[in-house]
């Protein structure tokens, strides 16, 4: 079997994930770069039946000139040939219908000698702007070859494969000849690295501190090589690209028979005349975002329950199987809870990304950052932070994944930090057993049900601290780094629905792993803290609950549940929170409510579970007897109920703010590359969530 | 003082004469703000804040205060 590596580069919105999607369908994954947190999307193809090509779909750039991390990589990729992703052929995939802004990065591959394929794509709406080429004169020109392609509808596809199996070729052309006075330096480089072509050596001198691959010598030597031969980096950079689009405006006229109409376009502008329109714009967005949100919680509900009764169902016919001990303990009441603690959040996750891939391959999502960025800027954040902040009512693990299209440092760790404020799915079984004990199932004006809109005000009230946290963070946050938008608009198209569901199970994919396995990892600790405690306080159990039937104050037939809680009270986990309860009173919990903090801490939607098996409650899956148990827990100091409006609304606040979730600051950790910024984050939000719920409980008792 | 893109009105067209100086001039310029090159203002957002342009046939929405970085003549 031969195996082909192959490189797709070209500028955001020219379709390649479209054409990377038609290549590789379902064989994909995701990898990192070494040393970087940027997302590696790779896939493999079949190009016959003997050559298998390993596809990587770069992150989309205009030139070979970074402003960002992810851009960065391509150029290392490219001006590397040691790397272990170094391509056997580049497919630069042009938008046909805007050719030249989309032939500046292939004017700079062929400089650097490498063996490209030009692929034309969205020919489709090309021939609907009325645009003509002579294909054989641009491929005569330019020295390449060239497949048209409609990656949406796989038209080209065969003909691609077809040329990448051919032994790849090199342009003869050179288009940038780099100015004499640089010459001098750039050979110099070229003969010390060995390089290909003068324009690599000239990469190498022009952006030095980009290049991580590069040891301290080598970019030593590059420095010293630029300033004894007076090689200004940058200096011709601007030079260079109009340069570049003199050949590509030359080329172009050669070429194009006729040119595009604007007439295509039409239908385009007369959807952003709605829904960029002052009113309308605004409460279409709304509206979405409600769908969103209605979607999230209603359509959601039926596979969260089914999953929910699997895995209960599989933890208690594998009770059942296996024989008593530690270990299968471990199984059946560790991990199998841990996964589908995972795997119940599943549905809203696929939910969420579905619509926002919806709404990214029609191109509107470009118009909410569009509506948006002036009002976030206002915030600290760009229109970019949206999507990662929407993306936080359902998880915050791929939603500060997304943060990475933010450009700018600053945006970009503001919309970070303050994310996790957006209550996530894992909050609303918490929320929802909450509300429902303290807020009377009435209505308001025989309309509004009072529940419905306190959790409604929860949601609110997470939002309203994540805009505030960032207002604060951007007077405290020092960045030279100036922040900038510039984006293109791509013009309005239906969804293609395999793109949807590819990025469904991409994203699904990245959350079920990238949280599961923190939140599989801390369940097990966590399982293990609440199971095992000092041997003679456990050892005890039996008699105290013994004690207990025999004067009457129990009746056997509760021995088991009495005696679960009695264990989870003297356990490790117990007694952390019975050490806690004098720093939490003031909130208006006791140990009880401690011990389900700290087990919660893996993920929230624990509490409710740790709650039932404390109260001794037994079947965890009936809310309502969950719900009938908490109401009649008495607080022994006051004589009255535990969970008054004051300690059950304390509760639910400190819920809405406390970072109790491990897996995103493992998250935050790689994302922003060190300890800083999870540990800053984890101390605020437990710090506002400690002070407000402390506040509305004294108020309000 | 040379006119640039952030003063120019919906539906307006200009040529392009250069950049102020600023970083940003270059990421501009390999998006296509060439010199020369036609420009049409198309719109603002609600909010006066960013503005989309057109430019050799495609749409771009950028920041006043990036639109301020491009000179033109009209």
């Amino acid at each position: 079997m031969k195996r082909l590596k192959i490189a797709l580069a070209g500028k955001p919105n020219s379709g390649k994930s479209s054409l990377f999607n038609q290549l590789t369908g379902l064989n994909q994954k995701i990898g990192n770069f070494p040393g970087v947190t940027v997302d590696k999307k790779i896939g493999f193809c079949h190009l016959d039946k003997e050559t298998i090509a390993e596809i990587i779909d770069l992150p989309g750039i205009y030139s070979l000139y970074p402003r960002s991390l992810d851009e960065k990589i391509v150029t290392e990729i490219f001006s590397d040939r040691r790397n272990s992703d170094f391509p056997n052929i580049v497919i630069l995939v042009a938008d046909a219908t805007n050719l030249q802004s989309s032939l500046l990065l292939l004017t700079q591959l062929i400089d650097l000698r490498l063996p490209t394929v030009l692929v034309l794509n969205m020919v489709d709406l090309a021939a609907k702007s009325g645009q003509s080429i002579d294909l054989k004169a641009l491929e005569k020109q330019l020295d390449l070859r060239i497949v048209l392609v409609n990656a949406r509808s796989g038209q080209g596809i065969q003909e691609l494969k077809d040329i990448l199996l051919q032994p790849p070729t090199l342009s003869s052309r050179s288009i940038y000849s780099i100015d004499k006075e640089m010459l001098p330096a750039v050979e110099k480089v070229k003969e010390r690295f060995k390089l290909e072509s003068e324009y690599e050596a000239y990469q190498y001198l022009q952006q030095v501190e980009n290049l991580g691959f590069l040891s301290a010598d080598e970019k030593s030597f590059i420095r010293e090589t630029a300033k004894t031969n007076d090689f200004f980096q940058g200096k011709y950079q601007g030079a260079e690209t109009i340069l570049r689009y003199q050949f590509i405006q030359d080329l172009l006229h050669k070429v194009l028979l006729k040119n595009a109409g604007s007439e295509w376009k039409k239908f385009s502008y007369q959807m952003d005349k709605v829904l960029t329109h002052k009113i309308w714009g605004y409460l279409i967005f709304l509206g979405i975002l409600f769908l969103i949100f209605q979607s999230i919680f209603a359509w959601a509900q039926k596979p969260m329950d089914y999953i929910d009764t699997q895995f209960a169902n599989l933890s208690n016919s594998l009770n059942k199987v296996f024989p008593e001990g530690p270990l299968f303990d471990l199984i059946t009441q560790g991990i199998v809870p841990g996964i589908g603690g995972i795997i119940i959040f599943v549905p809203q996750i696929a939910i969420l990304f579905g619509f926002i891939a919806i709404l990214e391959e029609s191109g509107y999502m470009s118009r909410v950052v569009f509506l948006m960025d002036k009002i976030m800027r206002k915030f600290g954040m760009s229109g970019k932070s949206v999507v990662p902040l929407i993306s936080g009512w359902a998880c915050a693990i791929p939603a500060i994944m997304a943060t990475r299209t933010i450009e700018n440092w600053k945006d970009r760790i503001i919309t970070i930090f303050v994310t996790p404020l957006m209550s996530c799915s894992a909050r609303l079984p918490v929320f929802a057993i909450l509300v429902a004990l303290i807020i009377p199932d009435t209505t308001l004006f025989g309309f509004f049900n009072y529940q419905g809109l306190v959790l409604m005000g929860l949601y609110l009230l997470g939002f309203t601290a994540a805009l505030l946290s960032a207002l604060v963070m951007k007077w405290l946050v020092q960045s030279r780094e100036k922040s900038f938008l510039i984006m293109e608009l791509p013009t309005y198209r239906m969804p293609r629905w395999t793109n949807v569901g590819l990025m469904i199970l991409e994203k699904t994919k990245t959350f079920v792993f990238e949280a599961g396995k923190v939140i599989l990892a801390i369940s097990i600790v966590l399982w293990g803290l609440a199971s095992y405690g000092p041997s003679e306080d456990i050892q005890r159990g039996e008699d105290v609950i013994q004690n207990e039937i025999d004067q009457g104050l129990l009746h056997p037939l509760d021995r088991e549940h009495r005696l679960q809680a009695y264990n989870l009270e003297n356990s490790y986990a117990g007694k952390i929170g019975k050490a806690i309860e004098p720093l939490i009173r003031p909130l208006g919990y006791d140990w009880k409510i401690g011990i389900a903090l700290i087990t919660s801490f893996a993920a929230r939607e624990v509490f409710v579970g740790t709650i039932a098996t404390i109260y001794s409650v037994g079947n965890t899956e009936d809310q309502t007897t969950i719900k009938s148990r908490l109401k009649t827990e008495v607080n022994p100091e006051t004589g009255g109920p535990r969970f008054t409006f004051a300690s059950g609304l304390s509760l639910l606040v400190f819920y809405t703010f406390a970072m109790q979730c491990m897996s995103t600051l493992a998250i935050v950790k790689r994302e922003t590359k060190g300890w800083k910024w999870p540990m800053l984050q984890l101390t605020y939000m437990t710090l506002l969530a400690y002070l407000s719920a402390f506040i509305i409980f004294q108020t309000l008792s | 003082m040379a006119k640039s893109v952030a003063e120019m009105a919906p539906g307006e067209t200009a040529v392009i004469s250069g950049f102020t100086d600023d970083p940003l001039s270059n990421k501009l310029l390999e998006m296509g703000f060439l010199p020369g090159s036609l420009i049409k203002f198309n719109f603002k957002a609600p909010l006066g804040d960013p503005i989309c342009v057109s430019i050799s046939g495609y749409d771009i929405t950028l920041r006043i205060e990036e639109a301020a970085i491009i000179t033109i003549l009209n």
